[in-house]
């Protein structure tokens, strides 16, 4: 067990704990990021108000992550929130792509089918991953995890509640989740990837590897649609590429640099 | 030096949530430890949600009472995740509080498929019906009474479980 930024350094494993670090900030970060864009926009008020609540509670997650990296002396977590480059960021490209076409202040048309998907596949992903780093060999990780464990039980409830419902309608709801599922089906494997040092991780024993974790999540996505009564085709790809790899879209281009535009104003400001 | 950590820790029950205030950070189970040492005071405490904006305001908060103690020059505040904050830590007094500002404590337990109920903080009927799981904070649930036809807030039930 390690239990400081200097025990991990004295085994040799600073790199492999930064990289998962960095992927499960990004991860969080950017999704948290998103789901925010629809503040005003979800199909109904209850709906604004818990979704806000999810992004919120999940850029709180975010956050320590970003706070474990400055531990590791990364620097700043702020700064590693805003300033970092798209070309820097680990996120998953599934997490990173818009929420559809328009601008939320203007003309949206977001598609709410994309959203319960991909808030379901990562929210689900995000629970198996959690799972596994509470038993981490770097101990403020396992910390962490036990106690975003507490919080992502309302999270994962939420996305089934809605992937179920809709799912479960017969006729324009079934047809929009379908294809939402089989286009987000194609970059899904992002999200569920430990990118090039995952074997540097697993024999750091900081999570398990990529395989069980992946196994697991396709058992539970599968038994979810068996529920539902629908088949679908269960092959996670990453048709755009590894976000691990450091390989994104123009979207994460873009989001950085609207959501660091405050940032941006006055680097130095505290908030 | 006995003394000042006694003080310590009766300020703190002075130190309220910003959004409850009728609750102290005591009540909420969140102070996991408190030390003083030479004049320098340190509190170890349990945030309740990671995305709490309250929780830079607790921070300041506590620092500002404690620096009005006789024997306390600094004060050093850090949030710390183990063990996790779940919500049987609320104490007694604490439940009875939060029924005082018109929110539900939360329920001491939960049906294995994860559901749970609560009463009406102002009537004390049972007949209530959950309306949100998500509230106005990360923390609470937006629920509804049956019988005096009041809507209410409810802490969520959180474990480790």
């Amino acid at each position: 067990m390690m239990k400081t930024p200097e025990d991990v350094r004295a085994q040799g494993h600073e790199k492999a704990l930064k990289e998962l670090l960095l992927q499960l900030a990004d991860d969080d970060f950017i999704v948290a990021y998103r789901g925010s864009e629809w503040l005003g926009l979800a199909p109904h008020i209850e709906e604004d108000v818990a979704f806000s609540s999810i992004s919120q509670d999940t850029m709180g997650h975010a956050t320590m992550y970003y706070q474990l990296l400055e531990d590791l002396g990364l620097g700043v977590a702020n700064d590693l929130a805003h300033a970092r480059k798209p070309e820097e960021r680990r996120n998953a490209i599934l997490l990173e792509e818009v929420n559809g076409p328009g601008h939320y202040l203007e003309e949206p048309r977001y598609d709410w089918a994309f959203a319960v998907v991909r808030h379901y596949f990562y929210t689900q992903a995000k629970k198996i991953r959690i799972d596994s780093l509470q038993a981490s060999s770097y101990e403020p990780l396992s910390h962490v995890a036990i106690k975003v464990n507490t919080e992502l039980y309302y999270h994962l409830m939420h996305w089934k509640t809605w992937f179920k419902q809709l799912m479960t309608i017969p006729g324009e709801a079934r047809e929009r989740m379908l294809s939402a599922v089989s286009r987000s089906m194609e970059d899904a494997g992002g999200i569920l990837a430990l990118g090039p040092h995952e074997k540097k991780m697993t024999e750091a024993g900081l999570i398990e590897g990529e395989e069980f974790l992946k196994k697991r999540w396709l058992h539970e996505v599968e038994a979810m649609c068996d529920d539902c009564g629908v088949q679908v085709t269960l092959e996670p790809m990453m048709k755009r590429g590894n976000g691990r790899a450091l390989e994104h879209t123009e979207d994460l281009t873009d989001a950085i640099k609207t959501l660091s535009a405050v940032y941006r104003q006055d680097p130095a400001a505290i908030w | 030096m006995t003394l000042v950590l006694n003080s310590v820790e009766e300020a703190l029950e002075n130190v309220k949530d910003p959004e409850i205030d009728s609750v102290s950070i005591i009540d909420l189970g969140m102070v996991e430890h408190v030390e003083v040492e030479e004049g320098e005071a340190y509190v170890a405490l349990l945030p309740t949600f990671m995305g709490c904006p309250a929780l830079e305001i607790i921070e300041k908060n506590v620092k500002n009472e404690l620096l009005t103690i006789e024997g306390v020059q600094s004060v050093k505040v850090k949030f710390i995740y183990s063990p996790p904050w779940t919500s049987d830590r609320i104490t007694a007094q604490g439940r009875e509080r939060l029924k005082d500002f018109g929110i539900a404590p939360p329920p001491t337990k939960m049906e294995s498929t994860g559901e749970w109920h609560v009463d009406c903080p102002y009537c004390g009927s049972t007949y209530t019906t959950m309306d949100n799981i998500f509230g106005p904070t990360a923390c609470r649930s937006i629920l509804y009474c049956k019988s005096c036809k009041n809507p209410f807030e409810a802490m969520k039930p959180v474990s480790t479980m």
